[in-house]
């Protein structure tokens, strides 16, 4: 099956002279879930956010649906942002907003922008949504604020966003680590199953090893703003976690 | 033995400044030739002057009722024109959302409608466009902008980009964006300034009569000028009450809002 994304010598730098990716090639397949591990500013937020283009690329391309989205502008990038899911690490709900509005915000790049205002929405999408918060277990809680909900709460209508976009791709930045561990293996089973359902691959960067091993059929480690590891979560050994992270003593149980 | 470390070492730039302060104050004081003799002579006349105002002279409630509705009509459509104006130079000037190429000279806009005080924008406009409400109007428009422009910006640059980002990475255009992302995190504070605003609006409309440009103030202005004080005492005390009465429907709006 022909790859969704190919990422081609992919860079970014935030300051010149410093590139946080260097020259990253990858290509993501149609299907499954993608763990991106690697220690904290090793780049992997921003190999997310360079794919949406929420941070631009120093250098590179980035094929997806035969298009390279690295140098799309104005119209051409909503359309194809459209295609892309999100789900944040802090969940980035707009929190004056209700559940069910929230949800309707995976719909902006398809309807008229009068109907989004008017909260008029095409009683497909409405549908939809109302299935899509049964989907991730919170039935009753269209009409409540997003800021009343609890964590767990929130990264699951985070996740019936991303999904009401009907993607094509979905990019989880650390989807679980604000969570408690019990809410964290419900939010990627829960994430791991829709995504499934609907044949949608998925990228998502993650701390917690044991739970990329346990869901993702492939690993990438990072280090230094570059691949280091690349295989299935069983050929992933204590050496390569030693290579990703540096140091051992942390290994230690 | 090194030496010990001074936990709150003397700031002498913040001694210095409030050396000069002290000496400003005082010379300032000498200036103005503020003394004893002087104070007490201005409370005797003080006392004389309240005492021709009283009782207040209500016969001319014809006059007074149509100067208080102008003045409240001044209010009224000067805030509302200001809010609509405010909302777009806001945004604009907000260095989170706009480029530097736009809320820069945005911003300059603003501070020049807030650099003249509101009455000296309604002599400047009774001069330009003539006597009457519409001076008025135009003058406190243009204060109304300068305040809720700038305190509008400056909520939105207080907003959370997060949710910004993640209505942006759902595809959304810029205005949807805005109306997804952006409004509904300061709408309720631009409630607020622009209920703050129509109550100041309230107050200042009662002066730019004085200058000529509608309302209770030129009324106001006629009767001191007659040395009318029990005509005076009567429109200030309906000035008052205006006031009261618009505190606490801004009060209840307030809570309702809540």
């Amino acid at each position: 099956m022909s790859p969704v994304l190919r990422i081609k010598g992919l860079s970014k730098s935030y300051t010149p002279g410093k590139p946080v990716l260097r020259g990253i090639d990858l290509d993501i397949g149609a299907t499954g879930m993608t763990a991106v591990i690697g220690p904290s500013g090793t780049g992997k937020s921003t190999l997310l956010r360079c794919i949406n283009r929420l941070v631009e690329p120093s250098a590179g391309s980035i094929l997806m649906e035969g298009q390279d989205l690295a140098a799309l502008r104005g119209r051409a990038l909503r359309l194809a942002r459209r295609r892309i899911g999100m789900v944040f690490q802090e969940y980035n709900l707009v929190e004056r907003l209700s559940v069910m509005e929230n949800v309707l915000t995976g719909r902006l790049g398809y309807v008229p922008l009068w109907r989004a205002w008017m909260r008029r929405y095409p009683d497909a999408d409405i549908e939809r949504a109302f299935a899509l918060l049964d989907a991730v277990g919170l039935p009753d809680q269209a009409t409540r604020r997003a800021d009343a909900l609890s964590g767990g709460q929130r990264q699951r209508v985070g996740i019936a966003r991303a999904l009401m976009q009907s993607p094509a791709l979905l990019l989880a930045d650390e989807p679980t680590s604000s969570l408690d561990p019990k809410t964290a293996v419900e939010v990627m089973e829960l994430m791991a199953r829709l995504t499934g359902e609907a044949g949608v691959p998925v990228i998502v960067n993650i701390h917690n090893v044991e739970l990329a091993k346990r869901f993702a059929l492939r690993i990438i480690g990072m280090s230094g703003g570059a691949v280091i590891f690349d295989g299935p979560p069983e050929a992933l050994e204590p050496a390569h976690l030693r290579q990703i992270y540096g140091g051992e003593n942390w290994l230690d149980g | 033995m090194a030496e010990r470390r001074n936990p709150f070492p003397p700031s002498w730039p913040a001694r210095i400044g409030f050396g000069l302060g002290l000496a400003y104050l005082a010379y300032a004081a000498g200036q103005l030739g503020i003394d004893g003799e002087r104070l007490l002579r201005g409370f005797g006349e003080g006392g004389r002057f309240l005492a021709r105002m009283v009782p207040p002279n209500f016969e001319r409630w014809e006059l007074l009722v149509e100067g208080l509705l102008e003045s409240l009509q001044i209010a009224v459509l000067s805030t509302l024109l200001g809010i609509v104006l405010s909302l777009p130079l806001g945004l604009m000037a907000s260095r989170n959302l706009a480029p530097l190429w736009l809320s820069t000279p945005v911003r300059g806009v603003i501070a020049l409608c807030r650099s003249l005080h509101y009455v000296i924008v309604a002599i400047l406009f009774v001069k330009a466009i003539g006597f009457g409400a519409l001076a008025g109007v135009a003058a406190l428009t243009i204060a109304s902008m300068g305040f809720i422009a700038k305190l509008f910006a400056e909520a939105i640059e207080e907003i959370s980009m997060k949710q910004v980002e993640a209505v942006r990475a759902s595809g959304a255009g810029p205005a949807a964006v805005l109306i997804y992302g952006v409004l509904p995190q300061v709408a309720s504070r631009f409630l607020g300034f622009s209920i703050y605003q129509l109550d100041s609006n309230l107050r200042n409309s009662t002066l730019v009569g004085i200058v000529g440009a509608g309302g209770i103030g030129g009324t106001l202005f006629a009767a001191f000028k007659r040395f009318d004080y029990e005509f005076v005492s009567a429109i200030l005390l309906c000035i008052i009450a205006l006031i009261f009465g618009a505190e606490l429907l801004a009060g209840r709006i307030r809570a309702a809002l809540r």
